[in-house]
């Protein structure tokens, strides 16, 4: 009995230290993610969290704005970028394919003109 | 072995207080227009009530703000307290979590009256949970989790008066201050107050309809706040004293205490609590924190009814210590921690000493999946130990899927266990004639086994659009199935011809109350809301008689209320108009036929009506006035006590109550702030 207390103290120290010692396994980014819907919101998040490392996503629908904390430990902001391109969303650096942007839901047809920046 | 695990404990709360910490699940006040709040994207079937809502009843105390909730049942518990009980699903408050701010709150010895010790005006919001609930605050729930969060110093105005006097003579005043200490601390002080100072006999039945009442309450509360660097704290005190008496008009208590001059009760509680919660959000991680609650409270009844003397003293400590974090990403989240329970109870009925210490010891872990689009699921699990119910684990889980738009289909199954305090819980049976008979004599907790049970749930609701009209419709099926339950037994006809009873024994045969509630909602035009429901309860228990439905519950009940508001002009004038039905059927009253035929009660009570009504003007953004009345159709059950005429008789029965005993009552108050 004594061993579990004990045992749940230790974790939750260890817990507690390693997190505020290694800051780039919580590195966080916000970008620009073309996108419309509530639809996009779900594909975009969840192309986010498809990525190893990816701990916290969250794409704002007014803002067009995507947070991410990332464990850059496992991947690059990259990588991320890269998977929400390959379902059809524009980001800042990685642009969808043709083909990509086309297989959208009809509505989630975002205004490509805009990242042209 | 119990004393190491005490010592280890308070080692660890030591530690960890110097350390770090949290609040539990940080909740989310969104002060938006509606009064009721249902999300279709939370997993547990829970309604939020804002403080707009509150507003809409007289609302005195805790008790007395569901009147215009379909959720909760508000019943009328005895004709003499006056003190309404509250059900959901068709189970009495004791099968509910009563939490305030995540602290389990009305437990134990505060079981019957418990809600009345917070007042209207403190209360910032309610979440009424249907079901199984979390399993974070331990295992005692059944059929649902009520939680309420008080106002915060942080952000509450710094002044707030409240007046509030009604036609029963029951008068009230509220008083809030909020001061800013310094960048990171505030604080707040609450004080309250309440009295009836005369003695009401609408029915001529020679005994008070409600209760000579003084309560004074007050809070003060001290909140840290430091968002750089992740900490949040709260440190309260409070202390209450509530006195009342009850009983005959002309009893006396100097006089006639003890004596069977003239019928009398008495209820003196005094309740001193600290509490504290101090909880960390790490840096850079949102999603994980930890967080650590204390509780201490002294909670002292001393009582009588008429020569029944019945007194308790409970004291408890109550710890909880949460991590929450999550697994990979935030779709994937978790909760675990350590619960502590030490209660102490001195409890006295008559002569018998029942005096007992509880504890229990608990860890949990709660995993919740959310893919942030249609489906989320909570799989919690505990494991606890307790020196009356044994070693124990407590599975709940709750499922949610969105089919189509504004469509929410909803599923929850989970266990409950809990030692049920026959006294606290029943006391209105005190005044009665009735003799306490418990039949069992091998269990722990007065001889008695645990109660345990099965709450399973399903629930439907979908948003419409009716002639081009926003509205919803729900439909929530519950069912519980308790594998043990302590049976109190108000049917069987005593032995010996002339005497009254009430026995307690274990469950033996099946026990299950099912519920389905159906909702419409419509907003008629804007500014102008319908809220219906329809309720059907089938709750049967095998009884020593036979199988029968429980005591005092309709098997139908209809709900409507209409809430209509003008358009806020300049300086934030506006009306506010509030209308409520309810309507309940017939209910099964306990067994009367062994009695002399003038004290004998149908089977089954009627069927009636009541509706209540409030209208309140805002003058400016600072200052209102309200009146409203209760009961406006002035219904009033015929009989409130049995043998009143001879209250030491044995026919003698105050606690048959399945309507109000008043009659119509009308209120007025005011409310002043400084912003």
């Amino acid at each position: 009995m004594k061993n579990v207390f004990l045992g749940m103290m230790l974790l939750f120290i260890t817990l507690s230290t390693q997190a505020q010692e290694e800051k780039n396994k919580n590195a966080k980014y916000t970008i620009d993610v073309n996108g419309n819907c509530e639809q996009c919101q779900h594909r975009i998040q969840k192309a986010a969290f498809s990525v190893k490392g990816v701990k916290m996503a969250s794409w704002s629908i007014e803002t067009h704005k995507l947070d991410v904390t990332l464990n850059e430990e496992k991947n690059s902001i990259n990588e991320v970028k890269k998977a929400i391109a390959k379902v059809g969303h524009d980001t800042e650096g990685v642009k969808a394919t043709q083909e990509d942007y086309d297989n959208l839901h009809g509505c989630c047809k975002y205004d490509r003109e805009e990242t042209a920046k | 072995m119990n004393k190491q695990i005490t010592l280890l404990l308070l080692v660890l709360i030591c530690v960890f207080n110097s350390y770090s910490q949290d609040t539990l699940q940080v909740v989310k006040v969104i002060s938006k227009n509606k009064g009721l709040q249902k999300s279709s994207k939370i997993t547990t079937n829970t309604t939020l009530v804002t403080s707009k809502e509150l507003l809409k009843a007289a609302c005195c105390n805790l008790a007395e703000s569901f009147e215009t909730n379909p959720s909760i049942d508000v019943n009328y518990s005895d004709a003499l307290t006056g003190t309404k009980q509250i059900k959901m699903l068709g189970l009495t408050s004791p099968y509910l979590m009563i939490a305030e701010e995540n602290i389990p709150s009305v437990r134990g010895a505060s079981q019957a009256y418990g809600m009345s010790f917070t007042p209207g005006t403190w209360v910032e919001s309610i979440q009424i949970t249907k079901g199984a609930g979390s399993v974070v605050n331990g295992y005692e729930s059944i059929s649902g989790q009520i939680n309420t969060e008080l106002i915060k110093p942080i952000n509450n105005i710094p002044f707030f008066l409240n007046t509030y006097g009604s036609t029963d003579s029951r008068f009230e005043l509220n008083t809030h201050f909020n001061t800013t200490i310094s960048d990171k601390w505030s604080s707040g002080l609450f004080v309250h107050g309440n009295t009836r100072i005369a003695k009401n006999d609408m029915n001529n039945d020679g005994f008070l309809d409600n209760p000579l009442a003084k309560q004074i309450n007050i809070l003060n509360r001290y909140q840290y706040y430091n968002a750089d660097k992740g900490w949040v704290s709260f440190i309260n005190f409070r202390y209450m004293n509530d006195k009342k008496q009850t009983g005959e008009l002309d009893f006396d208590p100097n006089r006639d205490k003890e004596t069977t001059n003239f019928w009398g009760s008495e209820i003196n509680t005094e309740r001193f609590d600290v509490s504290s919660k101090i909880g960390y959000v790490f840096k850079d991680m949102p999603y994980q924190s930890i967080g650590f609650q204390n509780a201490f409270d002294s909670h002292n009844q001393e009582s009588y009814f008429g020569l029944n003397f019945y007194n308790i003293k409970q004291s408890s400590f109550y710890s909880n210590l949460i991590f929450n974090s999550i697994i990979n990403n935030t779709m994937n989240k978790f909760s675990a921690g350590l619960n502590f329970t030490y209660d102490k109870y001195q409890e006295f009925v008559n002569v018998s000493d029942y005096s007992r210490i509880d504890n229990s010891i608990g860890a949990f872990f709660e995993y919740t999946f959310d893919n942030a689009s249609n489906f989320s699921f909570i799989a919690g699990g505990r494991i606890d130990n307790h020196n009356r119910l044994g070693t124990f684990i407590t599975p709940r889980l709750h499922l949610r899927y969105n089919p189509w738009e504004k469509g929410v289909l909803r599923a929850s199954v989970g266990r409950g266990k809990r030692s049920a305090n026959i006294f606290a819980e029943n006391q209105p049976l005190f005044a009665s004639s009735r003799s306490f008979d418990i039949l069992d004599t091998n269990g722990k907790i007065y001889g008695l086994d645990p109660e345990i049970a099965w709450n399973y749930g399903l629930s439907f609701s979908q948003g419409l659009s009716l002639f081009g009209k926003k509205a919803d419709i729900g439909f929530d099926f519950y069912k519980t199935n308790f594998k043990n339950q302590v049976v109190v037994d108000l049917y069987t006809a005593p032995a010996i011809l002339g005497t009254h009873q009430v026995l307690f024994y274990n469950l033996n045969g099946k026990s299950y109350a099912n519920s389905l509630q159906v909702d419409f909602n419509l907003e008629i035009i804007k500014h102008f809301d319908l809220r219906t429901a329809y309720k059907y309860y089938d709750i049967q228990t095998d009884y020593i008689s036979g199988q029968s439905e429980r005591p005092l519950q309709a098997r139908h009940r209809f709900f409507g209320n209409l809430g209509f508001e003008t358009h806020i002009k300049e300086k934030g004038k506006q009306w506010k108009f509030d209308f409520t039905y309810n309507w309940m059927g017939e209910q099964k009253l306990p067994e009367t036929a062994s009695n002399p035929e003038i004290d004998r009660l149908p089977v089954y009570s009627p069927s009636y009506s009541l509706m209540n009504a409030q209208i309140t003007r805002t003058f400016s953004s600072t200052f209102e006035m309200y009146i409203g009345g209760e009961n406006i159709g002035n219904y009033k059950q015929e009989k409130a006590i049995l043998g009143s005429e001879n209250p030491f008789g044995s026919t003698f029965d105050a606690s048959i109550v399945y309507a109000p005993v008043f009659g119509q009552m009308y209120y007025a108050g005011l409310r002043f702030k400084i912003k």
